[in-house]
């Protein structure tokens, strides 16, 4: 596939793994702030390679894994109403709730609907008149321009039984979170490239000088995160910050504005509680007063509770804040598994500890452990 | 965040503003996606897809440039050169 | 009556005047004959078919059986590529197959749900008729039963089938051993996709297509030319992942596998690219993994290249000495990584 295999090549990547090692004169601390780039960087096992080099924090860029769990609870209650055709995100759907998660309300009866995208969900909307169909609309600004064209959409399809249950946050308004902590360690972002590609990166200049720590817009495949983790050594190893595309062919400065535009139309900032972290100010969005009416919460009457945070020995929001690794917790591959999470970091295929467990389960847990002498058969 | 992924635009469907759609071919499938915020593509362009929406217009130019550049750099170079603001 | 489950993709037109399966069908009467006689039998067009109330005899065999028992319950009913009955007469034999038997005789038993179109059951029967003559075996018994609306996902077939084992039968996985290598007889992931892309109307053109096919000769090439098999299992639900798994647990050695290696057709690769899937956890239904003493990898893969279903067979990897993880993949770049167990079926996602 072009545009992918390219940025895979094992000799591109192995030559820019070796610049990295030989430029950085000191373990630097980057932090990535998006699940996708976590998923990659340890599917490749591009952060034991750099060990030594460059350690690598994961950030809180798992949009699924930073959704509420009250927000999850909202999306059962629609889903158990008979009338209702909750639709989602397949990524959302194992994700706990307080009280179970999507899938578990499936075998209740509630009606849960996967879907790759929101437009889908407006063309089942329309398909199906006599349903009331929601979108749960969660995930960054990626994802938002999808969003806010489903209610442009419906709108000129003047669908009556569409709308959104809005959980979508916000990247910066994170990253800024994150440089507040005390004891913050990060050195240098990789920036999320795909979001990047929608709001463009004239927004971290401001950044840039405050905090005084390099940001390189950065994609995804291995050839790009070594790149933009290149790009972040010799930036520290020179004593410079600045805010740097390394990932040109998808991301302009000024990003793309006709997706700004329908995303401003429809969309409005709002405060907005993230799991693990409490509310950041600013950190989602929500739909402006014109378009209540695809409001799900305002249609059904929703009370949204006060965001609690996670199951009390959940240590989320300390892994999302990259002041711990997910092998630092001491429920990690034990009392928290992709079967059995206590949060959704360990759900969702984006978050760090989910990731973990799948690429990094090899160093510690009960899979290991040895077998007893004479118990292997013939 | 976010799993995007690029295709090949094999035709234009509509180009209403709001409703805008192209047939894209990834791989060997091809399916239809949203186009609106992508209306300056043309058919042979590669547009970057997330959740069937087209987000941007692969610069193949830009990619050209850039992949030469690492090829190139390699052990030999000390300078690694990205855009800067 | 749930209609999602036989309309996709349904082959046959069903007007609003189209009969259906009523709770009489099942209760034994003449409604019930007249399915059978009218419906089933003729399209079998086997006469040593015994209806619900007989047994069938079966003639003496000389070695040891296999036996084995299967249930069918896909939604949609239809796909590219098959539907349920030819699923449940491919899945039965190949689990046969893959013990080391040559299939001889099924049994099919159905349920179906009240108001399912009985053109839609005709066009199963046919199927399995159909995949039966293909894969060179009888369907010897049956059983029909009816349930009330709701009950059924439109109908769901339970198989058993009986095979005569044929020498050298493979040993299994747990007589797997350091260095022996691993083959799959085909591209991975095509049953998943399809059936996803389907049930889901993921609006991919071409629609892509699930492998669905009896493995009967790919067994056959492998023992005609002398290739000794340890081990050999069709790659159904959670993929070669799950068979490599399974494996592992057996013997208590690593499966390595590479990823450059693996056989995946372009479609297949797009769509996972875009849903976020990974190919090794997609179920699949007409692909098998083999293992074979180490040395012996090229020679099966030729034997399995003359067979057409095969002709795409590739080596994948190598049993080692239990290492970092029970199964672990070399991805591009080189390094090797634990490969994980699949969590129930894979989900598409954006992140």
């Amino acid at each position: 596939m072009k545009y992918v295999d390219e940025y895979r090549d094992p000799h591109l990547a192995r030559e820019l793994l070796e610049s990295i090692r030989r430029r950085s004169t000191r373990p630097w601390v980057l932090m990535e702030v998006c699940g996708g780039q976590t998923h990659s960087l340890l599917r490749n096992g591009i952060d034991a390679e750099l060990e030594g080099s460059v350690e690598l924090i994961h950030g809180p860029g798992c949009p699924v894994c930073v959704t509420p769990a009250e927000a999850i609870d909202l999306a059962q209650d629609l889903a158990l109403r008979p009338e209702i055709l909750l639709t989602s995100f397949g990524d959302m759907l194992r994700v706990p709730g307080t009280r179970g998660s999507l899938l578990d309300i499936r075998t209740r009866g509630g009606n849960v609907r996967t879907v790759y995208s929101p437009l889908d969900a407006v063309e089942l909307a329309r398909r199906e008149p006599a349903r009331q169909v929601v979108f749960f609309a969660v995930g960054f600004e990626t994802t938002t321009p999808a969003t806010a064209l489903a209610v442009l959409q419906a709108d000129a399809y003047r669908l009556e039984n569409f709308s959104l249950l809005v959980a979508h946050v916000r990247v910066q308004p994170a990253m800024e979170a994150i440089m507040q902590v005390g004891d913050c360690r990060v050195q240098a972002f990789l920036a999320a490239g795909h979001v990047c590609t929608v709001l463009g990166y004239d927004s971290y200049v401001e950044f840039v000088r405050r905090h005084r720590v390099p940001v390189v817009v950065t994609g995804f495949e291995p050839v790009d995160l070594l790149t933009g983790i290149l790009e972040c050594v010799d930036q520290l190893e020179s004593a410079t910050f600045d805010v740097v595309n390394c990932y040109a062919r998808s991301v302009r400065q000024e990003g793309n504005s006709s997706a700004q535009e329908i995303v401003d139309r429809v969309f409005e900032p709002a405060d907005r509680p993230w799991r693990g972290l409490g509310t950041i100010p600013a950190g989602g969005l929500r739909l402006r007063p014109e378009w209540s009416r695809f409001d799900a919460e305002r249609r059904y009457g929703l009370a949204a509770m006060p965001s609690s945070g996670c199951a009390a020995e959940c240590r989320s929001g300390d892994v999302l804040a990259g002041r711990i690794r997910p092998t630092e917790c001491s429920s990690f591959g034990t009392r928290c598994t992709p079967d059995a999470p206590l949060g959704a970091p360990m759900v969702s295929s984006e978050g760090a500890c989910a990731a973990y467990f799948r690429y990094r389960r090899a160093d510690c847990g009960p899979h290991t452990a040895p077998r007893p002498a004479g118990a292997a058969t013939g | 965040m976010c799993l995007a992924v690029p295709g090949r635009i094999t035709r234009w469907i509509s180009r209403d503003p709001v409703l805008a759609t192209a047939e894209v071919e990834f791989g060997g499938v091809r399916r239809v996606c949203h186009m609106a915020c992508v209306t300056d593509a043309v058919e042979g362009d590669y547009v970057i897809v997330h959740a069937g929406v087209g987000i941007s217009r692969v610069d193949e130019q830009e990619a050209r440039r850039v992949f030469e550049e690492l090829k190139t750099s390699g052990e030999s170079t000390d300078e690694w050169e990205g855009d800067r603001t | 009556m749930n209609d999602n489950s036989w309309q996709p993709h349904c082959p046959v037109g069903v007007s609003a005047q189209t009969e259906r399966i009523t709770l009489a069908h099942g209760e034994g009467g003449r409604a019930m004959r007249q399915l059978i006689h009218d419906r089933i039998v003729p399209r079998l067009r086997n006469p040593n078919f015994s209806d619900a109330n007989d047994a069938a005899a079966l003639p003496a065999l000389q070695g040891p059986l296999a036996f084995t028992t299967d249930s069918f319950v896909v939604s949609p009913l239809f796909f590219p590529g098959g539907d349920i009955g030819t699923l449940a007469v491919y899945g039965t034999v190949n689990d046969l197959v893959v013990a080391g038997a040559r299939p001889r005789w099924l049994s099919l038993s159905f349920i179906l749900e009240e108001g399912l179109p009985l053109d839609v059951f005709d066009r199963v029967v046919e199927s399995v008729a159909a995949a039966a003559r293909r894969a060179n075996v009888e369907i010897v018994t049956g059983d029909t039963k009816v349930v009330p609306r709701g009950a059924a996902d439109g109908l769901f077939i339970t198989t058993s089938g009986i095979g005569e084992l044929i020498s050298p039968i493979p040993a299994g996985p747990r007589s797997l051993l350091a260095g022996d290598e691993l083959i799959v007889s085909g591209p991975i992931g095509c049953h998943g996709v399809a059936i996803l892309a389907c049930r889901e109307n993921l609006g991919f053109e071409p629609a892509p297509t699930s492998d669905c096919a009896p493995l009967v000769e790919v067994a056959d090439a492998l023992r005609a030319a002398a290739i000794p098999v340890r081990a050999m299992r069709d790659a159904t639900r959670g993929g070669v992942a799950a068979v490599l798994h399974e494996w592992a647990g057996q013997c208590e050695l690593t499966m390595r596998i590479d990823e450059t290696a693996l056989p995946v057709s372009s479609d297949v690769r797009g769509i996972c690219e875009l849903l976020g899937m990974d190919p090794l956890h997609v179920a699949n239904e007409g692909t098998m993994v083999i293992a074979v003493p180490a040395g012996a990898g090229e020679s099966g893969l030729a034997a399995l290249r003359q067979v057409s279903l095969s002709k795409e067979a590739a080596l994948i990897g190598a049993v080692q000495p239990r290492g970092i993880a029970p199964v672990t993949i070399r991805r591009s770049l080189g390094v090797e990584q634990p490969l994980d167990e699949p969590h129930g079926a894979p989900l598409p996602r954006i992140c």
